[in-house]
């Protein structure tokens, strides 16, 4: 929490005059009853009509005075919380921008995500929140006990009576507060079951039809249902304990004012003292149950902070070299792995042990394995979404390590295995990776992707948006853009990560006819599912538990390597692994 | 769907009760709201007279609450006339005790100097001091006023003094006063509601505060907020009961309706959106009858009570508070109007920034892989100032409200505060008066500002409940059909019958589709990805009306079978498996759920599933967690294969899987498949050659439509859609790739 204080530097102006205003705030809130007090007790039982006009425009203005301090503070309030929101909000983006994989890895996307949204809107209100009443509520509350102590100088028992509500009040809150946090933590719980039921039964619709199971999922609801209606209602009627209960520590303070002052009061301006006292009361009253309030709110804006400094703080592993060195970028660039082995961070064994071989221009590398056998963590070693753990990974003869990330990655054509589109147009993210390239190569792009078929069915052809997370196209032609993205791009090596398993048959072949024109000096390396798809490329790497177990072609390979003849004959039949 | 937009605690935004939000939210608005209304309380029937007993309850509580400051004031101005009857009581004392003691002096004087002074007409008492005759303090003890009355008397009117000053007792104040020459103008400055109290007050002994009626009022009062306090309490006790079994019940109708939903409906409708229905709009009718129900039947009660209570005490007084009702109304919405603007923006601009992150960030490796970080940067910097603008602007209006409501409501206050001290001088009101009415404004403005906020409220659970209701008043599935299959068992023989279907009226997917399954057969379903390979299966199961045409199933059309009866004769596995969060037991049970843990065991045996559960910890009463992640895909694979098993059905419906999964498992996965389809008609929508190849007949589909249909060999030699599909596959291309 104290951490991101250093965030709160920049404002710390604008927080001193918040903090004079508000104290001028509750000078104001305080002085009025006792110019009400004066006005009674001087005015109005002596009967001077002068007095009492005179009091009445000071207290107009005095109350004028909290207002315009009051409504200043909202402003300094309003800026200063989303001025803090923007700036974490940024940092947090920034930092976040600069992550790799381990980093990702290690907050998962998820939790990285609402720590730069919710959790930020929580530090944001309690920004706002706490200027509002963490410094106002202690003025009020200390100002108020001087002034009450002030007023019943000679009628003792009155400041303890307040001392004593207090004391009731705190209690009752924290009482409360103690009974109920664990059942919302369980409320959270069971609402949390009731939507994975309901999850599940979604999901599951055609299976419980199938089964005919919907007695049994009307019963599992209908336990969550209960569960939690039950817990509901007793949070409810322990939480609706408090507003009759404050209402009643309240009154009760009024009553044994008056009944302190019957017993004590002996002249007449005791009685505008009371009246004055009993509002004095009550703004104590009201000013530590706001305090109160604050340390409820307090931790979980603490949790926030914590969460959003976590980021703050990470190290970023990969980064650039010190003395990056450049690589041309149109020529010929092979891809040598020389003993490289790979552990994740944190993580007992290696996923990849001792890996080596070379990938040349020109030529198609493919990478067969089942799942878990470290494919994919293979070739993310290359544009350094991960960092080898042993050994090195070279490009054009170069480490990957000492070349600047921005310049690497200008070297690698790269098809994720989910085909990632951002909102925009069908253009812009082709585009994406070479934003400068003409019209014609976008579309050159799209057709050896087997995209221009079905962009140009879109109403708007290129210029068709694309939603967000790019929801508004279908998986298949998803995974064409991102292919026609990584190949608007021209790089010397071209990645291909299990790109074509969301294709159908037909369009993947047809994909790999048009791509073969392609890639005359390109590097390719492919990781594919099907033997299909990769029964033609140069080298095959067949990889099982993050070792090399075979490499060569589909004839070699076939004799001598157990596991790819064994992935080959549950895909295909005797002919076609003949063919 | 997001994990935070489904679930959300309880209580609106959490202990504060309202964030950044509050009264601004222009709420979705419903289309009907009256019929909506009106559903809603027809829903609530029988909580009706509960509804109303919590109605009559928090009346109660508003009344007896309203009273305290009523009788609080009563008992200051008990402590007042108490306090001013003992000043005027020590007054009088003082006066008679000091003029007794200047009569005493005056005696001490030798008469020749007195009589001597006497002859001077401009000696005064004055004169006597100042000569040293009386002692300095002789007029002390006398309020400053007699004091110079009585030192500028003349000496020659002091012997008739003398006499009246003998100490006469009177019985009471009136007496005293009334026997005073300057009396009456006393009297007269008393404020005329104490008069009677002070007038006939006894001079016999010291009066004070009456502490029995003091006591007697604050019996009243600890009656008063004692009873307040719990009939508020019960009132709320009941709303929350209400609440909550309203909220069961609408959570209970959507369960069971889920169920007789057609799949059509689903079809239609993203899971989100159910979902959200269980979770945020039912969770909003709940919080709105919890709460704001509450706080209405309280605002308005409070209200009119208000109201009453300060009319009772002064119409004037009443006016002119009220003055500041219009002006409270009229910065309202003003200020309302204003920041709603911001607010649209401000929530506008945060779901850009919002969305932005949560694309780049689940696409970072395309970010960082396509150099777009710089990009991605500055788009985001300048989402977010646009989000501040708007964001601090929102922030400042609304908290705006506040403080100029309460300046209002203080310039009440200090209208009441001066209007009132005239009209206590007057002698109209008491000085208790004053107090309670001060209170009573007070408590004026917040119901006013309350009601401003509930009807927004209101708006949007109306919204909610719409949808829910619209949810629950879905047509349903069609009736069950009451035809009984044969009771030696089911072959398993299906025909469809000349079927026509569409999942949209407008759009027929499968036209005119006639085939005869023999039992035993295996039909391999193919086609491109897309071409609805499940709707054939789908129909079968009796998921989905047909157009036109009939599907029999041993003779009998399935549209006459019970769905119940129909489906438990047909297994399905499919390749999006689906498993719950429960034990792998209760997992497999799922198929049936009558079968005893041995008939479970054996299923798992037969689907090869046996030999992995035993290695996972705690076996068959392994927990699979949320995502069932913790199982790999071709183990989840097996154990809907067992599932299948344990139902023995007498038709199968089969999904191979295309992603792979490691190869031994794939292995066991195909053994499984094919001792499961022995002696079963199947129906296999199917990726793998050899299975196309070995099955009896082969169902092409494109587009949804069966294309053609035949034996391998009979659709290569065609030539058509399925050659096609076929050679491009196995095509070998020019150059490797």
């Amino acid at each position: 929490m104290l951490k991101l204080l250093k965030y709160l530097k920049r404002y710390a102006g604008w927080m001193l005059l918040a903090f004079a205003l508000l104290f001028g705030q509750a000078m104001a809130e305080l002085a009025l009853p006792d110019y009400m007090s004066s006005l009674v007790s001087q005015g109005v039982a002596v009967g001077d009509m002068g007095y009492v006009l005179q009091k009445g425009a000071i207290m107009l203005l005095i109350a004028l005075a909290s207002a315009v301090c009051a409504i200043l503070v909202g402003l300094l309030a309003a800026r200063i919380g989303s001025g803090v929101a923007r700036d974490l909000r940024g940092q947090v983006f920034d930092k976040v921008t600069s992550f790799s994989n381990p980093e990702f890895d290690r907050f998962s996307v998820s939790s990285l995500i609402t720590r730069s949204t919710n959790d930020i809107t929580q530090i944001q209100m309690f920004c706002t929140v706490m200027i509002r009443l963490v410094f106002y509520a202690p003025i009020m509350g200390v100002g108020g006990i001087l002034r009450a102590q002030a007023k019943s100088s000679n009628m003792p028992g009155m400041t303890a009576t307040i001392a004593v509500s207090i004391l009731v009040m705190l209690l009752l809150i924290g009482t409360l507060m103690a009974i109920v946090i664990p059942r919302f933590k369980k409320a959270q719980k069971l609402l949390d079951r009731l939507n994975l039921v309901s999850r599940e039964r979604l999901s599951g619709l055609l299976v419980i039809r199938a089964f005919g199971t919907e007695g049994y999922e009307e019963e599992r609801f209908d336990n969550a249902n209960r569960d939690l209606t039950k817990n509901h209602l007793f949070v409810n009627r322990t939480i609706s304990l408090m507003m009759p209960v404050m209402t009643m520590v309240m009154n009760g303070v009024s009553l044994a004012v008056v009944w302190i002052a019957s017993l004590t009061a002996f002249n007449i301006a005791d009685v505008g003292n009371m009246m004055a006292f009993m509002q004095y009361a009550i703004q104590i009253i009201m000013s530590f149950m706001m305090i109160a309030l604050v340390f409820v709110i307090l931790p979980r804006a603490s949790v926030s902070a914590n969460r959003i400094c976590e980021i703050l703080e990470s190290p970023v592993d990969i980064k650039n070299p010190e003395n990056p060195q450049m690589l041309p970028l149109h020529k010929p660039c092979p891809v040598t792995f020389d003993h490289v082995s790979f552990r994740y961070p944190g993580a007992p064994g290696d996923v990849l042990t001792d890996i080596s071989f070379t990938a040349n221009p020109g030529e198609t590398t493919a990478f067969i394995g089942s799942t878990g056998s470290g494919k994919t963590t293979l070739i993310s070693l290359i544009p350094r979404l991960y960092d080898v753990s042993e050994g090195k990974v070279t490009i054009g003869g170069t480490d990957v390590r000492n070349l600047n990330l921005h310049h690497l990655h200008e070297l690698i054509s790269f098809v994720p295995q989910k085909g990632v589109l951002f909102s925009g147009t069908i253009q812009s993210n082709i585009r994406y990776g070479a934003p400068d390239i003409s019209q014609e190569q976008v579309e050159k792009a799209a057709g050896i992707a087997q995209a221009t078929e079905f962009i140009q069915e879109k109403p708007k052809g290129y210029e068709d948006p694309v939603a967000q997370g790019g929801s508004n196209v279908s998986g298949g032609q998803k995974q064409r853009l991102s292919i026609a993205r990584a190949l608007a791009k021209q790089a010397p090596v071209l990645i291909f990560d299990d790109s074509f398993s969301a294709l159908d048959f037909k369009t993947d072949a047809a994909l790999r006819r048009a791509l073969a024109q392609e890639t005359k000096d390109r590097t390719t390396l492919i990781v594919a599912q099907r033997v299909s798809t990769i029964m033609n490329a140069h080298q095959i790497i067949v990889l099982e538990d993050g070792k090399i177990v075979g490499k060569g072609t589909h004839k070699e390979l076939l004799k001598t390597c157990k596991v790819y003849e064994e992935i080959a004959r549950s895909q295909l039949s005797e002919e076609e692994i003949a063919q | 769907m997001n994990q935070n937009q489904t679930s959300r605690p309880p209580m609106g935004g959490g202990p504060m009760g309202h964030g950044p939000r509050g009264m601004m939210i222009p709420g979705a608005k419903a289309r009907d709201f009256k019929g909506t209304l009106q559903k809603t309380i027809r829903f609530m029937r029988s909580s009706v007279p509960v509804i109303l007993l919590a109605f009559v309850l928090a009346i109660g509580s508003v009344i007896l609450t309203l009273n305290i400051p009523k009788v609080l004031g009563n008992a200051t101005d008990e402590i007042m006339v108490g306090l001013m009857k003992r000043n005027v009581y020590d007054t009088i004392m003082d006066t008679q005790e000091a003029m007794e003691q200047l009569g005493k002096a005056l005696a001490a004087i030798p008469p020749q100097r007195m009589a001597a002074l006497a002859q001077d007409e401009n000696a005064t008492l004055g004169t006597l001091m100042e000569q040293g005759l009386l002692p300095e303090d002789a007029l002390q003890g006398l309020d400053e006023s007699l004091r110079q009355t009585l030192s500028a008397l003349p000496l020659s009117q002091m012997s008739q003094m003398e006499k009246g000053g003998q100490n006469t007792s009177f019985a009471t104040i009136g007496d005293y006063l009334a026997s005073m020459e300057d009396g009456q103008s006393i009297i007269e400055n008393i404020p005329p509601q104490y008069q009677d109290e002070l007038l006939t007050t006894s001079l016999q002994s010291r009066p004070g505060i009456d502490q029995e009626a003091v006591g007697h009022i604050i019996m009243v009062l600890i009656v008063l907020i004692l009873l307040g306090a719990i009939l508020g309490y019960l009132q709320n006790f009941l709303m929350s009961g209400v609440a909550q079994k309203v909220s069961y019940q609408l959570r209970d109708q959507i369960n069971k309706k889920m169920n007789r939903l057609p799949l059509s409906f689903y079809d239609k409708t993203t899971h989100g959106e159910t979902l959200s229905l269980i979770s945020n709009d039912v969770d909003t009718v709940s919080t709105t009858l919890n709460q704001s129900l509450t706080q209405m039947i309280t605002a308005i009660t409070t209200l009119l009570g208000v109201l009453v209570m300060m009319f009772s005490i002064s119409g004037w007084m009443t006016l002119t508070s009220l003055i500041t009702l219009p002006l409270s109304f009229l910065i309202i919405s003003l200020v309302v109007r204003r920041s709603q603007r911001h607010f649209r923006a401000q929530q506008e601009y945060l779901g850009h920034v919002n969305g932005h992150i949560e694309e780049m960030y689940s696409g970072h490796n395309v970010v960082r892989l396509f150099n777009g970080e710089e990009r991605s940067r500055e788009t985001f910097h300048q989402m977010n100032k646009k989000l501040y603008a708007a964001g601090w602007r929102s922030q400042f209006l609304s908290g705006m409200m506040q403080p100029v409501l309460s300046f209002v409501s203080n310039l009440g206050y200090v209208a009441v505060c001066v209007l009132g001290g005239y009209l206590t001088i007057q002698g109209r009101i008491t000085i208790g008066d004053i107090q309670s009415f001060i209170q009573y404004v007070r408590r004026f403005n917040q119901p006013v500002m309350q009601s401003a906020q509930i009807m927004n409220t209101l708006q949007s659970t109306v919204a909610a409940a719409e949808r829910v209701f619209t949810f629950l008043e879905q047509p349903e599935e069609a009736d069950d059909g009451k035809a009984k299959l044969p009771a030696e068992g089911v072959r398993g023989d299906v025909t469809f019958d000349h079927v026509d279907f569409g999942y949209t009226p407008e759009k027929t997917i499968i036209h005119d589709f006639s085939t005869h399954v023999k039992d035993g057969q295996r039909i391999a379903i193919v086609g491109p990805t897309g071409a609805g390979k499940t709707t054939i299966v789908k129909l079968l199961m009796h998921f989905y009306e047909l157009n036109s045409g009939r599907i029999l199933l041993d003779g009998v059309d399935i549209k006459d079978l019970p769905r119940g009866v129909l489906r438990s004769q047909i297994g399905m596995v499919l390749q999006d498996t689906w498993l719950f969060n429960g034990t792998i037991r209760d997992n497999i049970r799922y198929g049936r759920l009558d079968a005893t843990d041995e008939e479970v065991e054996k299923a798992a045996r037969m689907a090869c599933a046996d030999h992995f559960i035993r290695t996972l910890p705690g076996g068959y009463d392994f927990v699979l967690n949320e995502e069932a992640s913790n199982v790999s895909h071709g183990q989840k694979q097996l154990l809907t294969i067992a599932r299948a098993i344990l139902a023995d059905p007498a038709v199968l419906i089969l999904d191979e899987a295309t992603s792979s999964v490691d190869t031994r498992t794939e292995v066991l996965i195909q053994q499984a498949m094919n001792r499961l389809m022995q002696g079963r008609t199947s129906f296999i929508i199917a990726h793998r050659l050899s299975t196309i190849r070995d099955a009896d007949r082969i169902l092409v589909l494109r587009e949804g439509d069966i294309v053609e249909q035949g034996t391998h060999e009979e659709l290569l030699e065609k030539g058509g859609f399925y050659a096609n599909l076929y050679n491009s596959q196995f095509e070998p291309t020019e150059e490797a790739v």
